[in-house]
Formats: C-alpha cells, sequence, structure tokens
C-alpha cells in the first residue's frame, strides 16, 4: 500500500520539492539539525500516515514555504494568505470561501498560523487520509460556528455561487430550492440541519456527497499516484 | 454496365500485347478497376450520411402536421402556420438574405401542452429561433435551441401531448388501413401494391395518407411510436418510389435504428430490407431479444411529480458548477430509477443529453455520478436506443480509458447494459470500445503489484468483471466475437476463468458461452485449456455460473476432443447430478443441451448409464418446457443407439411420453423426437409399445410436415418401425394415402430428405403387395430420375431402393427405360463401401435383365465389379459375382445364338 517516497531514490517525492527550494532552507537548518530531528520524531509519534523520512521532507518543505512566504522565523507559521496560495496553486483550489475553511480546520490552536505540526498533521489527512479522517476533515470545513451542525443558512452561503449566469433573484430562489433538495437529502433526523451523524450516513450511502458543498479536499486525480501531489510542492 | 465495358475494354488492349508481362498487365488492370469501384461505393456511403432538408421535404411535413391540427383533444397541434404567405420559386418562404444561411421558412406552431414556439427549418435541421420580435412581422433569426433533424423529431421534443397523440394517430390510421387492406400479411413484394396505388391515384385523401405514412416513420429515429412493421416497408416503398435518389439515402439512415419487429416472419421482412454486410455482421440469435417492441403507454396527461422533481434536478444539472451537479445527480439517484415514468421522465426533460455532456467534462465525480444514473435507467429499451442516438456510446468507450478504476466500471457496466441491440453493438465496435474493454480484463496483470496471491484484488476484479459483463453484451454479434478474439480477448478470458470470484466468472462464461458458436473460437478454448475450468466451475454453487458453464460446454461438445476433455476432467458426473434440480428451467436447459452433445461420444453415453442419467431424462420427459424438452430428447436419442439405453428408457416407461411427443409443432423437438422413437423402434419389444400408441401413424403423417428435417428424420424413424412390426406390410396399407404420400416425397429436393425416404421405400417395397402399390403409383420413373447424384448417402439407399423395387412385375425392366442404370454403374467408383454393395446389389439384380447387361457391360463395370468380388464384405462379393455372371450367361448365350 505505501508508495514509497524515499526509501527509494528513484521515487523522488518530497525529495525533489525540497532540493529545489534548498538555498534558503539550508540557511534555516543548518542551526537547528538537532531540533529538526526532534520535531520530525515528535511530529511522527502523532502522524501515522507519513513515514519518518517523509515528516522530515515535509517539515524542510514547511520551512522553506515559510521562507518564501516571507514570515518571520521565530513566529513560524503559515498566515491566512500564503496558505490559500499553496491550497491554489498546488491543489487547485478555487473558492476563497472554502479555502479559509480549509484554513481554520488546519489551524488547530486558532491563533490564524499554520505551524508545522498543524501542517503535517493537516495533510495527512488531507493527502493520505482513511475515509473516516476525511469524513470528519470535510464536515468541519463545512460547519463553521462551531455548534456542531452545518444549518440552513451555512449551506446557502457555500452554494450560493454554485448556479451559472442568473440574475441574483432566480439564483437565490434557485440557490433555496438546491438547499432544500440537500436537506432533504442528508438531514435524516428532519431537524433541519446536518449533524455529523446525518453527514456521515449520506456520505457512506454514497461517496460522492463527501465534498457535497464544495472542493474541500485535493482533487480525485491528484491523489491518485500519492507521492505525485506532494512532488508539485 | 459502364464500369464492365471500361473493364473489358482495358482488358482487350492488355491481351492485345504479346509478351510475358501480359498476366500482370492484366491482373494490374483488374485490380484498378476495382479499386475504381471501391472508391465510388465508398464515396457513394460517404454521401448518404450527410443529411439535409429541402424545402419539400419540409413543406410536406407542415402540410402532414396542417392536416391533423385543430382544437380538440385528438389533434397533435392546436395550430401550425408558415410566419409568411409568399413563397419564392425555389420553395422556401424565408427572405433571401436568409436563404444564404440555408434557412428555408419559418414556422409557428402551437402544441396542445407548450407556449407557441417559433421554428425555423433550414437545411441543416429544425430549431427554435428567438420568435417574433415585438414590431410586427419581424423574427428574431438567432438560433435558441438545438437542431433537430426534422419537425416531428422537434416537435415530439417539445411537447409531450404530441408524441402522445402522433402515435395515437398512426395507430388508428393503421387500423384504418388494415381495414381496407387484405388483413393478412400478404408477402412483402405485394406490400408495394397499395402504395403504388395511392401514387397513381390523384385524390386528396391518398396523398395525405401517404404524407402520414412519411411522417410517421421519420418519427422512428425517435423510437417512441409503436409502429407496426408494415408501416415502414410500406414507407420504405413509398420513398424509393417518390424521392429523389440522394435524398432517400439520406432518408434510410434512420429505418435502420430499426422499425420495432415481430418476431418470426417480421425479421425476414426487415432482414431482407438490410444492407447484406450488416447481415452477415450479425448472428442470428440476437435478433429477436434486440428489438424488442417499443410499445410505450403515453397516455398520462397528468404528469406524475416525479416528472416535475426531475425536471428541477435536470435545471441543475444545466445550470449548476460542479457541486450543484453532484447534488443534483446523488438526489435524481435516489428516485426510483427502475421505474420507466422516472426514465422517461430524465430523458423526456432533456436529461440525458446533459448526463452524456457531463461524460464529456474532466469532473470526475460528475462523471461517477452521471454514469451511476446511466446505468440504471440504461435498463430500458428505448433509454438505450436514446443514449446511442445522441451519441452516448463513444464517450462512454473513451471513459473506459479513464485512470479511475471506478469511472472505468461505471463506464463498462453501462455500455453492457447499453449494447444490447445490433446499433449500439456496432457503435462500440467502431469507436474501437472492444480493444478498450478486452484491456480491462488484463487489469490485474497492469497493476504495480507483481505479487501471485493479490493479483485480482477486490477492484481489479471489478474492473474485469465489468469488462467481461461489457463483452458480454457486445458478443452477441459476430463482428464483436470476431474483434474480440482479434483483441486477444481469449487467453484473458481463459486467465480470469482460472479465478475464483464467482460474480466475475459469471460474464466471463457467459461470454465464453456467447462466442463459442464460432469455429474459430471452440478451436481456441480447445487450445486455451477452457474446458478444464468449465468443469470446474460446474461445481460451484451458484445457479447461474452452472448454467453459462453448461451452456459453453453445450456449444463446444459439437467437436469430440471437446466431449472427450468434458469426460476425461469429470464433467459428465456433475452434469448428471445437476439433472436433478428442475426448478432453474433456464440452468435445465442448459444442462441437458450439454448432456445432450455429450452423449454423441460412446464412451460418455456409457459414463452417463453408470450415473444413472438416462432414467433422471427419462422423468424429463413430461412437464418440461420445449427448450428443455429438445435437449433431453436429443440426449435419449443418442443413448438410444446403444441396446442397453433402449431397454432402460423402455423399462422406465420412457416410450409412451416419447410417442406423446410425435404430436408436438417445435421443429426441433420434433427433429429429435423421431430420431429417438426412431431409435427405440430398433428393438421389437419397445416396437411393439410403439406401435400400440399408434406411434407408426404420427411417424408418417409428420411426413407431411413443412420442415424437411423433420421429413427426413420422420422417414428415417419409419424405417425401424417398419422392420420390426410383426405385419407391417398390413400396417403401412391401413395408412389411407400413406404410400402415396412417400412415394411423392422422391420430388423434394432435399438430399436428407430423399435419402431417408429412399431407405424407407426400401423397407415398404418388402411387402410385395405394397411394392405393388407403390409401382402403380410411379416409383420407378422418380427412383430413376434420383440416379445422377454425387451425394454418397442418397446413393447408397437410392441403389437399395432400386434393387428392393425390381423385385416387382417388369420393374427391372423399366428401370433400364427410364435410364437409371448407367448412373449406377458410376457409384461403383465411389469411395464409400456402403454405397458399393448396394450398387452391386442393384446391378445383380438389375443384370437379370438382358438389355441391362449390355448397359452395365458397356459401362464397363465388370472390371470394377470384379476387384469387387475380391472384397471382405461378402454380401459385395456375392452381388458382385451374380452381376457378373448374369452378363457372362448373356454373353455366352448370345455367342451360343450367333453360331447356331
Amino acid at each position: 500500500m505505501n508508495y514509497g517516497i524515499s526509501d527509494n531514490p528513484r521515487h523522488v517525492g518530497l525529495e525533489l520539492g525540497y532540493l529545489r527550494t534548498l538555498q534558503c532552507v539550508e540557511a534555516t537548518l543548518d542551526m537547528d539539525q538537532k531540533t529538526l530531528k526532534k520535531l520530525v520524531e515528535s511530529i511522527s509519534n502523532t502522524v501515522k500516515n507519513f513515514k519518518k523520512s517523509e515528516v522530515e521532507c515535509l517539515v524542510r518543505l514547511f520551512h522553506s514555504l515559510v521562507e518564501r512566504a516571507n514570515v518571520r522565523l521565530n513566529n513560524l507559521g503559515l498566515d491566512r494568505n500564503a496558505f490559500g496560495a499553496i491550497l491554489h496553486s498546488v491543489f487547485g483550489m478555487t473558492d476563497d470561501m472554502l479555502m479559509n475553511r480549509v484554513f481554520f480546520v488546519f489551524d488547530k490552536d486558532h491563533n490564524n498560523r499554520i505551524n508545522v505540526k498543524e501542517c503535517v498533521k493537516g495533510l495527512s489527512v488531507f493527502l493520505r487520509g482513511t475515509f473516516e479522517e476525511k469524513l470528519k476533515f470535510c464536515f468541519e470545513v463545512y460547519y463553521l460556528n462551531g455548534d456542531g451542525y452545518i444549518c440552513r443558512e451555512e449551506i446557502f452561503d457555500m452554494l450560493k455561487n454554485s448556479l451559472h449566469q442568473q440574475s441574483s433573484e432566480e439564483n437565490d430562489e434557485g440557490i433555496k430550492e438546491l438547499v432544500d433538495i440537500t436537506l432533504k437529502k442528508m438531514d435524516y433526523d428532519n431537524d433541519g440541519k446536518i449533524s455529523f451523524a446525518d453527514f456521515e450516513k449520506a456520505v457512506r450511502e454514497e461517496r460522492l456527497l463527501l465534498e457535497v458543498f464544495g472542493p474541500c479536499l485535493p482533487e480525485a486525480k491528484l491523489c491518485c499516484p500519492r507521492h505525485k501531489s506532494v512532488n508539485c510542492l | 454496365m459502364k464500369e464492365d465495358t471500361s473493364t473489358v475494354n482495358i482488358l482487350d488492349k492488355v491481351t492485345k500485347g504479346e509478351d510475358s508481362e501480359n498476366e500482370i498487365k492484366m491482373k494490374i488492370a483488374r485490380l484498378l478497376s476495382q479499386l475504381d469501384l471501391h472508391l465510388l461505393n465508398h464515396y457513394l456511403k460517404h454521401i448518404s450520411l450527410e443529411i439535409s432538408l429541402n424545402p419539400t421535404s419540409v413543406k410536406n411535413d407542415i402540410e402532414m402536421l396542417k392536416n391533423f391540427s385543430g382544437k380538440g383533444e385528438q389533434t397533435v397541434l392546436e395550430s401550425i402556420s408558415y410566419t409568411s404567405d409568399y413563397e419564392f420559386s425555389n420553395g422556401c418562404r424565408a427572405p433571401p438574405w436568409r436563404q444564404i444561411h440555408g434557412e428555408i421558412c419559418y414556422v409557428l406552431v402551437k402544441p396542445h401542452d407548450v407556449e407557441t414556439l417559433c421554428v425555423t427549418c433550414s437545411a441543416e435541421g429544425v430549431f427554435l429561433n428567438g420568435g417574433k420580435t415585438d414590431n410586427e412581422g419581424e423574427i428574431n433569426y438567432e438560433r435558441k435551441g438545438e437542431i433537430y433533424k426534422d419537425l416531428v423529431t422537434f416537435l415530439k421534443e417539445k411537447s409531450a401531448k404530441f408524441s402522445e397523440n402522433m402515435s395515437k394517430q398512426e395507430k388508428r390510421f393503421s387500423d384504418e388501413k388494415e381495414k381496407k387492406e387484405p388483413t393478412n400479411e400478404p408477402p412483402e413484394k405485394e406490400e408495394a401494391a397499395p402504395v403504388q396505388k395511392a401514387l397513381t391515384g390523384s385524390g386528396k385523401r391518398t396523398l395525405e395518407k401517404n404524407q402520414i405514412n412519411f411522417g410517421k416513420s421519420q418519427m422512428t429515429k425517435r423510437l417512441e411510436p409503436s409502429l407496426s412493421w408494415k408501416a415502414t416497408v410500406r414507407f420504405k416503398e413509398y420513398r424509393s418510389l417518390l424521392r429523389d435518389p440522394q435524398e432517400e439515402k439520406h432518408r434510410r439512415r434512420p429505418e435502420r435504428s430499426g422499425p420495432p419487429v415481430k418476431p418470426g416472419r417480421a425479421q425476414l421482412v426487415r432482414k431482407s430490407n438490410e444492407k447484406i454486410e450488416e447481415i452477415i455482421s450479425e448472428s442470428s440469435s440476437e435478433s429477436e431479444e434486440g428489438e424488442e417492441p417499443l410499445d410505450r403507454q403515453e397516455a398520462n396527461a397528468d404528469l406524475p411529480s416525479e416528472y416535475w422533481q426531475i425536471q428541477k434536478l435536470v435545471k441543475y444539472l444545466k445550470g449548476g458548477n460542479q457541486t450543484a451537479t453532484v447534488i443534483a445527480l446523488c438526489s435524481m439517484k435516489d428516485f426510483n430509477l427502475a421505474q420507466e415514468t422516472c426514465q422517461l421522465a430524465i430523458r423526456d426533460v432533456g436529461g440525458l443529453e446533459v448526463l452524456i455532456n457531463l461524460l464529456d467534462t474532466d469532473e470526475v465525480k460528475c462523471k461517477i455520478g452521471s454514469l451511476k444514473i446511466l446505468k440504471e435507467i440504461s435498463h430500458n429499451p428505448q433509454i438505450r436506443r436514446n443514449i446511442v442516438d445522441l451519441g452516448g456510446l463513444p464517450v462512454m468507450v473513451n471513459t473506459l480509458d479513464s485512470p479511475h478504476k471506478s469511472l472505468k466500471c461505471l463506464a463498462a457496466e453501462t455500455i453492457a447494459n447499453v449494447a444490447k441491440f445490433r446499433r449500439a453493438r456496432q457503435a462500440v465496435r467502431r469507436y474501437g470500445g472492444i480493444t478498450k474493454l478486452v484491456a480491462l480484463l488484463d487489469c490485474g496483470k497492469s497493476s504495480a503489484e507483481p505479487a501471485q496471491s493479490s493479483l485480482y484484488d477486490a477492484r481489479d476484479v471489478e474492473v474485469a468483471r465489468c469488462g467481461a459483463l461489457a463483452l458480454w453484451s457486445c458478443s452477441k454479434s459476430y463482428t464483436n466475437k470476431e474483434a474480440i478474439r482479434k483483441a486477444g480477448g481469449i487467453p484473458l478470458l481463459a486467465r480470469l476463468l482460472k479465478t475464483s470470484h464467482e460474480n466475475m466468472l459469471i460474464p466471463v462464461v457467459g461470454t465464453l458461452q456467447e462466442c463459442a458458436s464460432e469455429e474459430n473460437y471452440r478451436a481456441a478454448i480447445k487450445a486455451e485449456r477452457i474446458i478444464e475450468n468449465l468443469v470446474k466451475n460446474l461445481n460451484s454453487e451458484n445457479e447461474q455460473l452452472q448454467e453459462h458453464c453448461a451452456m459453453a460446454i453445450y456449444q463446444c461438445a459439437e467437436d469430440k476432443e471437446t466431449r472427450d476433455l468434458v469426460r476425461l476432467h469429470g464433467g459428465l458426473k456433475r452434469l448428471a447430478s445437476l439433472l436433478d434440480n428442475t426448478d432453474n428451467k433456464e440452468r435445465l436447459a442448459a444442462v441437458t443441451g450439454a448432456i445432450w452433445k455429450c452423449s454423441i461420444s460412446k464412451e460418455n453415453v456409457t459414463k452417463f448409464r453408470e450415473y444413472k442419467a438416462i432414467e433422471t431424462l427419462v422423468g424429463l420427459l413430461t412437464d418440461q418446457p420445449e427448450e428443455v424438452l429438445v435437449n433431453v430428447v436429443g440426449a435419449l436419442g443418442e443413448c438410444c443407439q446403444d441396446y442397453e439405453n433402449r431397454v432402460l428408457v423402455r423399462k422406465c416407461g420412457g416410450i409412451p411420453p416419447l410417442v406423446n411427443l410425435l404430436v408436438g409443432v417445435n421443429q426441433a423437438l420434433l427433429v429429435n423426437v423421431t430420431k429417438a422413437v426412431g431409435a427405440c423402434a430398433v428393438e421389437p419389444e419397445s416396437m411393439m409399445i410403439i406401435d400400440r400408441l399408434d406411434g407408426v401413424r404420427l411417424l408418417w403423417s409428420l411426413l407431411k410436415n413443412p420442415h424437411p428435417e423433420v421429413k427426413a428424420s420422420a422417414a428415417w424413424a419409419l424405417c425401424p418401425c417398419i422392420q420390426n412390426t410383426k405385419d407391417a406390410g398390413e400396417m403401412v396399407r391401413s395408412f389411407v394415402g400413406g404410400l402415396e404420400l412417400v412415394v411423392n416425397l422422391l420430388k423434394s429436393d432435399n438430399k436428407e430428405v430423399l435419402a431417408s425416404v429412399c431407405a424407407a421405400i426400401t423397407n415398404i417395397a418388402n411387402d410385395q403387395e405394397n411394392l405393388a402399390v407403390i409401382t402403380d403409383r410411379g416409383v420407378v420413373p422418380l427412383l430413376s430420375k434420383l440416379a445422377n447424384t454425387n451425394n454418397d448417402k442418397l446413393r447408397r439407399h437410392l441403389a437399395e431402393a432400386i434393387s428392393r423395387c425390381c423385385m416387382w412385375g417388369r420393374n427391372r425392366v423399366a428401370f433400364g427405360e427410364y435410364k437409371a442404370v448407367a448412373p449406377l454403374v458410376h457409384y461403383l467408383k465411389s469411395d464409400d463401401p456402403n454405397v458399393h454393395r448396394a450398387t452391386a446389389q442393384a446391378l445383380y439384380q438389375l443384370s437379370e435383365d438382358a438389355d441391362n447387361c449390355v448397359t452395365i457391360h458397356e459401362n464397363g463395370a465388370v472390371k470394377l465389379l470384379l476387384d469387387m468380388v475380391g472384397s471382405t464384405d461378402q454380401d459385395l462379393q456375392e452381388a458382385a459375382a451374380g452381376c457378373i455372371s448374369n452378363i457372362r450367361r448373356l454373353a455366352l448365350a448370345t455367342e451360343k445364338a450367333r453360331y447356331t
């Protein structure tokens, strides 16, 4: 199942991305080789989807990205814009609102910065997540106000750009109906909002509903041969 | 004609040259002329595909529709009118500056259920335009919708009421017509007559009729209404008489899309109408299941609520982004897609087009969703056709290349559903689908893991299963079978057969079974050692799998080696044990079929007796469907070639049910039953039972059966009956007109019938009185007429019949007079020892007459006969010697006479 990334030198995965940015990383990493080791060690303990070598690469990559994004080192982390840019250029996401939401899900400690741990952890779901992990991830992306439900208004918000070429009035009407359709399909307990249980049940029944309110995972074609997606970084 | 003369000219020129290159030149010239012809044909095919409407056809359409418009529920439209009354000399009504765009005229149509439509009819087709603008008489020429082939198609798409009433009109119309015409379908040629009459008759009514006929047949394109096949045939005649040839060609295209066909004779008519190429490219078995009659109840004026809901969803499919599309698709999937209302609703609101278009996008999720729906609704035969008409197959075939396994699977499964009729199968092949489907079978190998154990992980199995499923559907056409073989499908199928995934095995075996009708395949199946695995899978618990394995064995077991293989791999025992479960009739038919074919080998019969299969088979002679009976009786017919089995069948009480089956009508069954009864009749005790049950009379009456195979088989069966009945002569005479019937069968032109009847006559002629009767009926000239034949089987039985018939009156002389003797002599040169014996005996009988002796001698028989005296066959020796001695005696007598 595991596609070797760093075991096999020919399967250049992260390494390539790393090498590309080597110049800028070297400077920052020369001094804290030990810290890096430790960091990798600690992250590897919590993130099971990546091998240690992969984690190391990701960490280095993260540093290079941070560097590129011109953020000061002692405040290690990607802000919303930098992260959005990555989501857009690497994972082909286009919807700003959803990118923000993905950012918030990555940003576990809600400090508006994604630090290296959050990044690796988030990516592990993003790229290698099991079905359950992805399910949870998507649901977190879709509910915003933190009450554990996706309510009608939120759905409306997320779907409001999903129809082409219509006057705003018609559009609202159309979206409302679409929201109704979605709720009818996914709201199993008929409480007017979608709980995680509803969501899980619906998605288990039909996998296509995983990203029901807009794409928030890397495109399937990027995911397919797994190392390639990372390679693009 | 022209081509021919030009070729001849070239050839002439060439032959005038004298050097040795002549031949080469000739060849080149011939090749060139062939190429020329080929190119012409090709070009013709090409232009015939281009569609264009012309003013006359549009006008006809509109006139026809006008005649059926007006107020009231029964009309097809409320009104239809041109926007302009002025007609240009070229038949167009569009202003000249629009005519250069190919537009012919503009029409205002008011259907019952939709608002007034402003329609442009142009050479390209018919489409909705922007409608009348506010200032009087101006039309917004902009195209607002898709282009349809013609007005009727367009309206059928736009207005449900129109299509509904249109089909009613047709029905009423054809009813009317049927009343007037001789109802019981006259043969095809006569079909043309009324049309011709209609054409010459100038009455307006007849004209109308033709027009409606015309419009009706055009609608076969849409395939919605249930047309009688007659209408289409008539239409074709009409067209070919009326239309200019160029247009005719493009019109013909839609017809191929298949007029609904009643099985049986209708099929013949259809076939004869179709291009020969198509006929030979398809195997015969498919037409029945392929072209289901497209009856449809469309009479629901108040549409079900699903209709509106689905319409809404389709709106989102059309106007939504990926997210909205996926939601709409998932929601649509929640409808009961197995229900016809939903299937048709999706189509009627234009959902099919959108679903098919989605397959052309890059959105994997949308494609998956779309295919999931298409897969379900394509169970409906009408939808299948629509999918093909909308060009769905090429995109699905392309989807097979996708790296996503689930997409591949869905596409293949949908193709499997769609390719249930001929045109679809053709399309799959034409777009390269067969190769891709065959490639799907290979996906286990190409995946990254080389480990043998995980060679087929679940998803790969699924891909292969879907691929096999689609191939199964496709393999019902002969050309596709070839394509599968050429694409290397057989080794792959053979490999899949070695796995143990039941779900996948069924389509794999199904495909093999379908393909095994071809000689090529049977050879390959033997070569790939597939039989072994078929036998293995026969042991599976899955009934469907058992059925298809048995079916495949049935197909392959025509070949002796295969029969032996089945035995060697222990398949016979399993087959015999499967006979015990008689609930699943399809499986029973397949199993009995396999037993039948296997029992052609003697060794297998012995095995079957060992496994007590014969008793079971006898038990299956009653209360079974015909498909089973044919095979059961066939098997018993083979088994009863053995003495022990004959006794066994009698003891199990098999004879009464067999004799009862003699009254059936199924041709295949009758052939087998007569054979089985004949085999039983070899044994005197069984014969007594047959006689008591009046079986001989039944057999005799089958000589009147229209099918030559049945006739022949019945005549063969009569032979042992006559041999083994005590008072055979009396019995035969008791059949009034029976002897005359037999003698008249000698006029048949079927060799098998003739041979069998000769054999029967041989037996009949054993009784002097009967011989006298058949002589009176003119048996001698009839037999004599048959003498010039090359068929050894016929020769043998004919010679036997002649030798037996010589026993009466002056028949010997008569045979000489009717010139039967000389050809008989030539039989001696045949390779078949049976023919030799029979001929020698006949010649011996004939040589009792002096004139015949002379003829025999003149034809050089003596030398040949002398050789045969040396034969090991005593009868032959004796007959040959007798003949020679007769000739010799005659010679001596003449010499004596000369010298005295």
